[in-house]
């Protein structure tokens, strides 16, 4: 038994025999052409080939009938064949470099692959998988050969280098559990297949592929991207029951996805989700998610040199905003400290950095980092329902300055004429107990707040969940966390002022009807939660949450809290 | 010759999709089409060009249309730009 991570690319569990692609290799031949003759020849070869190429993706479109992304990557295609860059690229290789039709097209698909791989958007990077696809196609019509038929059996793992789409339009996938591929990210040809079809797949997988052979056993987790191979029958039992669960999991989403969250006596409780990337978005609304309550925008941020440029922010935050469709968007600000320093902005190594100079306290003596974010965010408020957020307030103070700031940038962007939600409304996180314990003086400040769970938790029982000695002492449902979330909610309904959630308790259905009973407005949950939550929601009545949060509130442990939440539940 | 800038309103930018679309367009007219962005300008006959370009949500290119029928060549690319784009 053997267990490797790659990449997750499209949730569920697989288990099933290997049908294992072998990798195209190809090499140029060196053979130089010995005159004009060959040289015209060769080039009407290629041009055959072009025509022979597109010939046969035709025919896959006309007679497979594929879904609409294949068939678009497929006219993708037929551009890329008749591409008149790439014609005269190999057209002078084969003309003044001597070189046959087959180097030349291998040289000129290698150099174009080359290319895309160079370039800084992921999506284009991505595409020379089906430029390779093309060449390879192209290359084969010069050997003369026809196209290999796969076929596989029922329970199938397909096992590739990397798929292309004439892969995965030749094969019929309802035999084929999972995907596994040794190149490729998230939005790689084969990740995009499985996830339109439902498939569960790990990509990224690398070199370790070729430890696979055809018939081998194979386990894959495509939310975790964890492969085993040749399970042991404990593990190969276990991953089963987990399939069924996730399999009934499934048919509840279905079920679940369109229905609104309301509780049975009529309570809306809008479940948002916390995104941090266009890939966490689709999963949105693939569970069914109200919009976003926390777009966390640090990664915006991470793994490069400079800081993100106000266009670039804004063109992210603003793609965020359109494929929101009208649903509420609530961006955070830079939650980023000592612990993730970044090579334009060197914060100093911090003996404890949870309590030291990070998010709103960097950013209120940042400007040059604060400002430029606020008017991208501020733009992008002119394209759907944008909300801000300031991380980690602690005093009414750093409210105010925040809110300074925002000013400021209005005032910029009103200068500059460009157009912006002047009623933009503005949240602070309730992370730290003392923002808590003055939740009365900030609602003052702000038309939101947003708790924050995981923080908040932990600067309360002073326990680190990462540390295992004390993780047993972080707990949500501590009697401290639930009289200060009972607080702070109080203290918001007396001004009107809509109370969010966002923490991992969000996403806990164990907590829902306790949340729900404190007055909580919305939840913002990890996306895949969502359906079990809003189970939770749509199967109770508010006064029967609001009930049990009395009755909670009478309870001295966690332990005793727990227990009576999964009674209320079960 | 006809010039005009158009921002890019789609969310994932020209991607394969709309430039295939695009390169389809162009090619019903015989006016030469052109896209500049950044100070880089290439012919809108190549899808490979066009992806080379990057061209992202939010960013500004220029379109140039000459020859016989650059007034209709414009306006399809006009609407393209500001009414289909957004769709494909």
């Amino acid at each position: 038994m053997t267990q490797i991570e790659g990449i997750g690319a499209s949730p569920g569990i697989a288990i099933g025999k290997a049908l294992v692609i072998e990798r195209e290799e190809r090499v140029t031949r060196g053979r130089l052409l010995a005159d004009p003759t060959e040289i015209a020849r060769e080039i009407e070869q290629y041009r055959f080939a072009v025509r022979r190429s597109i010939a046969e993706i035709r025919g896959i479109l006309d007679t497979a009938r594929p879904d609409t992304d294949s068939a678009d990557i497929l006219e993708v295609q037929i551009e890329l064949l008749g591409d008149p860059q790439m014609e005269r690229d190999v057209v002078q290789k084969i003309s003044t470099g001597m070189k046959t039709a087959y180097d030349a097209t291998l040289e000129t698909v290698g150099e174009i692959t080359e290319l895309f791989h160079g370039l800084e958007d992921n999506y284009i990077r991505e595409r020379s998988a089906d430029i390779q696809d093309m060449g390879n196609r192209l290359l084969r019509n010069l050997e003369g050969a026809a196209e290999p038929a796969l076929s596989a059996e029922a329970g199938t793992i397909l096992v590739a280098w990397d798929l292309a789409p004439s892969h995965t339009l030749t094969l019929d996938t309802s035999r084929v559990n999972g995907l596994l591929t040794g190149a490729g990210g998230r939005t790689s040809h084969a990740a995009i297949i499985a996830r339109s079809r439902g498939l569960a797949a790990v990509v990224g997988f690398g070199e370790a592929i070729q430890g696979i052979t055809p018939g081998d056993t194979i386990i894959l987790d495509g939310e975790t991207g964890t492969v085993i191979i040749d399970p042991e029958p404990a593990v190969l039992d276990t991953y089963t029951t987990r399939q069924q669960a996730q399999q009934a999991k499934a048919a509840l989403l279905h079920a679940l996805r369109g229905k609104p969250s309301v509780t049975q006596d009529g309570w809306a409780v809008p479940l948002l989700a916390n995104v941090a990337s266009m890939a966490d978005l689709n999963l949105v609304q693939a569970y069914g998610g109200e919009g976003v309550g926390l777009l966390r925008t640090e990664l915006l941020f991470m793994d490069r040199d400079t800081m993100p440029t106000e266009e670039e922010q804004f063109s992210f935050y603003k793609s965020i905003a359109r494929h929101t469709k009208g649903k509420p968007l609530t961006i955070r600000t830079l939650d980023l400290g000592g612990d993730k320093p970044l090579p334009y902005l060197p914060l100093p190594a911090e003996e404890n950095p949870a309590l030291g100079y990070r998010a709103i306290r960097v950013c209120l003596r940042e400007p040059d980092i604060f400002l430029p974010q606020l008017k991208a965010i501020l733009r992008a408020s002119a394209w759907g329902k944008v909300k801000v957020l300031f991380p980690m307030i602690s005093t009414v103070a750093e409210v105010r300055e925040a809110r300074a700031l925002l000013d400021e940038a209005k005032r910029q962007l009103t200068r500059e004429g460009v157009g912006f939600n002047k009623e933009i409304p503005v949240g602070v996180m309730i992370e730290v107990p003392a923002a808590a314990y003055i939740a009365d003086l900030l609602a003052r400040e702000v038309d939101f707040f947003s708790i924050g769970t995981n923080d908040l938790v932990q600067y309360m029982l002073a326990a680190d969940r990462m540390n295992p000695r004390v993780a047993g002492l972080y707990d949500p449902f501590h009697p401290a966390v639930i009289r200060l979330l009972q607080f702070v909610v109080q203290q918001a309904q007396r001004q009107l002022v809509r109370v969010s959630l966002c923490g991992e308790m969000a996403s806990d259905p164990l907590a829902t009807l306790l949340l729900i009973g404190l007055g909580v407005d919305e939840l913002s949950a990890n996306p895949a939660s969502i359906p079990l939550v809003k189970n939770t929601v749509v199967s109770h009545t508010r006064s029967a949450a609001q009930a049990l949060a009395k009755r909670v509130l009478t309870m001295d442990n966690a332990a005793q809290i727990r227990a009576c939440l999964e009674e209320a539940i079960s | 010759m006809m010039t005009k800038d158009y921002t890019l309103t789609a969310p994932d930018g020209i991607h394969a999709r709309p430039a295939t679309a695009l390169i389809r367009l162009v090619r019903t007219f015989q006016s030469d089409v052109r896209m500049k962005k950044d100070g880089r300008e290439v012919q809108l006959n190549s899808i490979l060009q066009i992806l080379g370009l990057v061209p992202k949500a939010g960013d500004t290119v220029t379109v140039t249309v000459s020859g016989p029928d650059e007034g209709a060549a414009f306006e399809a690319l006009d609407a393209f730009f500001t009414k289909e784009f957004a769709h494909v």
